[in-house]
């Protein structure tokens, strides 16, 4: 079973939830892996603090062009439709930020002048902690598309009962990437009108892709009503309410998982865990 | 010779367009009779690449000079691959940016003078 923790804004809670549902799932006997799509800033590892194999390295392909055999047809540029390769004056231009990878041009080129070599924009690490396995990406500083790294965390993810996928926030290509091929999707917000606001694009996103999802409402004794209003209005379930309790906080800022060291938030995210596995199942 | 010019509108009264990219509009002038030939830009609301298409655009008009506010990296490098001098710092009413530049008041530049996305009237961010 896979399931994806997202959330639309950021800073609600996604890790805090994510960390503590694989920690608890792999201690309570089953094979799980936890793997951080949040490729352009991982931090599951900083809670679980996994022994980590070498990094391999994550790529795109990028065409490359022999002049000698290019016509300038200019056929490149007119099927490229991100402006990644052009053909002007006597030269062609390769844009390689930004070249999504399609392999079009290659593919159209009437002269084969053009190949593809691997550009690389980040790696991967997998390992484990204790019982539970460990996968996540870092995508390259100055590059622009971490699909292809979120891709490859995925597929280089040690195989498990449980996977727990922890997505970036927002609605866009990297979360769906992330959460496409999960069973469960696990919305985690906050109740303030910016948590609300993203919750809701984030719920259009769930029911555009279909899959089945529920809501955590975190620092859920803050803020307003309107979150409950609208979940209740919807016919959307709130799985748990996790409380805006200080000794979370004091837990996070030392980098410990509040399931491990607060004994009330392990069966708080056991029965979390329990409640998904029945909606999931 | 034969210039574009980036502009706010489709006739030589309108404003010099900031912009290059992503400007409303290109004017194409024969500088001795500012004879012109105005080209609505397609490439305005582009995600991404408009510097490059449109830099495409104005060499496929056959200039050698484009005058405009601002040139990134991106366009920069495909208008000079394409032969074409770059002539950046111009504002005004276009006819008489056209008439300063004839008069030597602005030189060619060999570099981007902003970075990219500087036309998408944002900074930063996601």
């Amino acid at each position: 079973m896979r399931i994806a923790i997202a959330s639309g804004k950021g800073g609600t809670g996604k890790t805090t939830v994510a960390t503590n549902l694989a920690y608890v799932g792999s201690r309570n006997g089953r094979s799980v892996v936890y793997v951080d799509c949040d490729v352009e800033e991982p931090n599951g590892h900083i809670f679980l603090k996994p022994d980590l194999d070498g990094a391999t390295p994550v790529g795109t392909l990028v065409p490359k062009v022999d002049e000698s055999k290019c016509i300038h047809c200019g056929d490149c540029g007119d099927i490229c439709q991100y402006s990644a390769i052009v053909s002007v004056g006597d030269a062609v231009l390769v844009f390689g930020e930004l070249c999504h990878g399609c392999g079009g041009c290659s593919l159209v080129c009437p002269s084969g002048a053009i190949s593809e070599v691997l550009h690389e924009i980040g790696e991967v690490h997998v390992g484990s902690t204790g019982p539970l396995a460990f996968a996540h990406g870092l995508l390259r500083v100055g590059q622009a598309m971490s699909p292809p790294v979120i891709k490859a965390v995925k597929a280089a993810a040690p195989a498990a009962d449980l996977a727990i996928i922890d997505a970036p926030p927002g609605t866009s290509c990297p979360v769906i990437e992330s959460v496409r091929d999960c069973d469960f999707l696990l919305l985690v917000t906050e109740p303030t009108p910016f948590g609300l606001n993203d919750l809701k694009l984030a719920v259009a996103m769930a029911r555009e892709m279909k899959l089945p999802f529920g809501v955590v409402i975190n620092r859920a004794d803050l803020g307003d009503r309107e979150t409950h209003l609208y979940c209740g209005n919807n016919d959307i379930e709130i799985l748990t309410e996790i409380p805006d309790d200080r000794k979370i906080a004091e837990s996070y800022s030392r980098g410990e998982l509040a399931g491990e060291v607060l004994p009330g938030y392990r069966r708080m995210f056991e029965t979390l865990l329990g409640r998904i596995d029945l909606r999931a199942g | 010779m034969k210039i574009a010019i980036t502009a706010t509108g489709a006739n030589l009264e309108a404003s010099v367009d900031p912009r290059f990219g992503r400007c409303a509009c290109f004017l194409v002038v024969e500088t001795d009779d500012l004879s012109f030939e105005a080209v609505e830009n397609p490439n305005v609301a582009l995600g991404g690449g408009a510097g490059i298409q449109s830099a495409q655009l104005v060499a496929s008009k056959g200039v050698t000079h484009v005058l405009t506010g601002n040139c990134g990296p991106n366009a920069h490098q495909t208008l000079s691959a394409a032969g074409i001098v770059i002539v950046v710092g111009c504002s005004g009413v276009v006819r008489d940016a056209i008439e300063q530049y004839k008069a030597g008041q602005f030189a060619a530049t060999g570099e981007p003078n902003v970075a990219s996305h500087f036309g998408i009237g944002r900074r930063g961010g996601r």
